[in-house]
């Protein structure tokens, strides 16, 4: 409990700019909806014919111009990309910090197993994710209410819990990777949230590269098919919960056994 | 009662060479002088011993269990300070020790203050700010304020003044005469000859000697000084030889008898014969092994 404190403590400020950032980032496209409303239509009709381009990022099976459709893609792009990327950042860093910073020798020499310390990190790194999403969802509902539109309030939650569960995933394979490094590894984790990222549109320009929807995180926050379903794909969330599982017991294996130098 | 015990204790990094049949032994409340230069395997000895390393082959104990099994355990009553302390960015003094303690599930608050006040160090500065010296007291006092029965000190003294190196060393011996072990590795032979009761020698990963510092001292090496004395003298069994201001300076390690004959035949004013310094004798360990 004393290290998830001080993770949390350590963490905050991250925390706080990554927070009010993204919720920022979607506050504001939410606010400036009623004034793009009246563009909506010609912008529909101009991205569904982008072809490949327009079924990357969804749009040719959202209605740009109803605020859920709108809201999907904004989503995408700001608690898409910025949520991967801050969740991938703080659990790469985790436990690599450690032996960066040369406070694994007084942190190991401690009273505590490895696996505590391992347990402690992790639960602070969900944590964080889960506040900023929680921040996310209170500004978003906050902004909405102050344009007046009407949202679908089933479909918004599953939304952010697509990428809820997406962050987590993210972050529980950084912190598996961290667990292997002994250096920062801040290029590795924004690295490994992007590849991500563009597995999932590469994987929506083509059936033949589809697959890829099976290995990135991103393949079940396709907010186009989570407006038209109302419903996550179960497939990809079980692989997705599957992945993070077997990385959060990888971390515990290697970082248990791992040398300190 | 044996506090540590090493035998055969072997680490390889990879195919690189850690520490090799390591066998030690440290008796309850003894005061262990653990020397060797950098790169001999002090520190590996001492970071396989508190788990941060697996060993790769070897039994080691620690209050009598083993230190794998038991690592948690006998943490708990170690105090451990590493020859590089780093701390967390941003932390107050009292905020880093606060954290220490209460990872080790102890109020250490009082006796933190005290020791903080006696190696004059200020609890409500941020850590950033300190200097060298004042961190290494930091960690001094996060090893030390849990007043555990082992204390494990790596290097423990460099970075600090005299004067706060004297205080450090008052604190440890009046915590190992209340029973407490001390365990410190140094390159500085005259700290572990003045303080250690035992000391152990190690090179190239093995340990060379383990005794009592006094009969560490004891080789039967003897220094010895001819002034005026004219150079290019040649003492069968001299080693060290060193001349300067008409003055003729070697180690000696043979028979004495020997030695008063051939000095019988050399010109010189004056002679001293003397015990060398232990970072001599430590010398003369290395130049045995060396042959």
């Amino acid at each position: 409990m004393t290290l998830y404190l001080h993770e949390l403590k350590r963490n905050r400020l991250s925390l706080i700019i990554w927070s009010t950032a993204i919720s920022f980032m979607l506050g504001v496209c939410v606010l400036i909806y009623p004034e793009m409303s009246g563009q909506m239509n010609e912008m529909s009709a101009l991205f569904s014919d982008m072809g490949s381009f327009t079924a990357a990022f969804g749009m040719d099976r959202l209605n740009f111009g109803e605020f859920m459709g709108y809201f999907g893609v904004e989503c995408g792009n700001c608690l898409g990309i910025g949520g991967a990327l801050f969740a991938a950042l703080t659990a790469i860093t985790a436990l690599s910090k450690e032996e960066k910073n040369g406070t694994a020798e007084l942190l190991l020499t401690l009273p505590v197993s490895r696996a505590e310390i391992v347990t402690g990190k992790i639960l602070a790194v969900v944590t964080q994710i889960v506040i900023m999403n929680a921040c996310v969802a209170v500004i978003t509902l906050l902004s909405v209410a102050v344009i007046g539109e009407e949202i679908e309030l089933g479909t918004f939650m599953l939304l952010i819990l697509a990428y809820l569960i997406m962050q987590l995933e993210v972050a529980a394979i950084t912190f598996a990777i961290s667990a292997f490094i002994r250096r920062g590894g801040v290029g590795i984790g924004l690295g490994t949230a992007l590849l991500f990222y563009f597995m999932n549109i590469i994987a929506n320009l083509s059936e033949k590269t589809e697959f890829l929807k099976y290995i990135t995180p991103f393949g079940y926050t396709d907010s186009a098919d989570i407006i038209t379903d109302k419903a996550l794909e179960p497939t990809y969330i079980v692989i997705g919960i599957g992945v993070a599982l077997a990385s959060v017991v990888i971390a515990y294996c290697k970082y248990t056994k791992k040398d300190i130098l | 009662m044996n506090i540590i015990e090493t035998r055969k204790l072997t680490k390889y990094y990879g195919k690189l060479r850690g520490i090799e049949n390591v066998d030690l032994t440290v008796q309850e409340g003894d005061f262990f002088g653990f020397i060797g230069p950098n790169g001999a395997g002090k520190s590996t000895t001492i970071r396989t011993l508190l788990g941060l390393v697996a060993r790769s082959s070897g039994e080691a104990y620690i209050f009598g269990k083993d230190i794998t099994a038991y690592k948690t355990e006998i943490l708990a009553d170690i105090g451990y300070l590493p020859s590089e302390t780093s701390f967390y960015s941003g932390m107050k003094v009292k905020e880093m020790l606060s954290f220490a303690a209460k990872m080790r599930g102890r109020e250490c608050t009082s006796y933190a203050k005290e020791l903080c006040d006696r190696l004059e160090l200020d609890m409500n500065k941020k850590i950033d700010e300190l200097s060298l010296g004042n961190r290494k007291k930091v960690g001094i006092v996060c090893a030390l304020q849990h007043e555990p029965s082992l204390y494990i000190l790596d290097e423990p003294t460099s970075g600090l003044d005299p004067l706060m190196q004297r205080e450090f060393y008052s604190i440890l011996r009046e915590k190992n005469e209340q029973g407490a072990t001390v365990f410190l590795s140094s390159h500085i032979l005259s700290e572990v000859g003045r303080y250690c009761r035992n000391a152990a020698v190690i090179r190239s990963g093995s340990i060379l000697v383990c005794d009592s510092v006094e009969k560490l001292g004891h080789t039967g090496v003897k220094r010895i000084t001819l002034r005026k004395a004219a150079e290019g003298v040649f003492i069968k069994n001299a080693r060290d030889i060193k001349y300067e201001n008409e003055t003729i300076n070697f180690l000696y390690s043979g028979d004495v008898k020997q030695l008063l004959s051939e000095l019988a035949s050399i010109d010189f004013e004056d002679i001293s014969i003397t015990d060398p310094e232990l970072d001599e004798v430590f010398m003369h360990y290395y130049a045995k092994e060396e042959m």
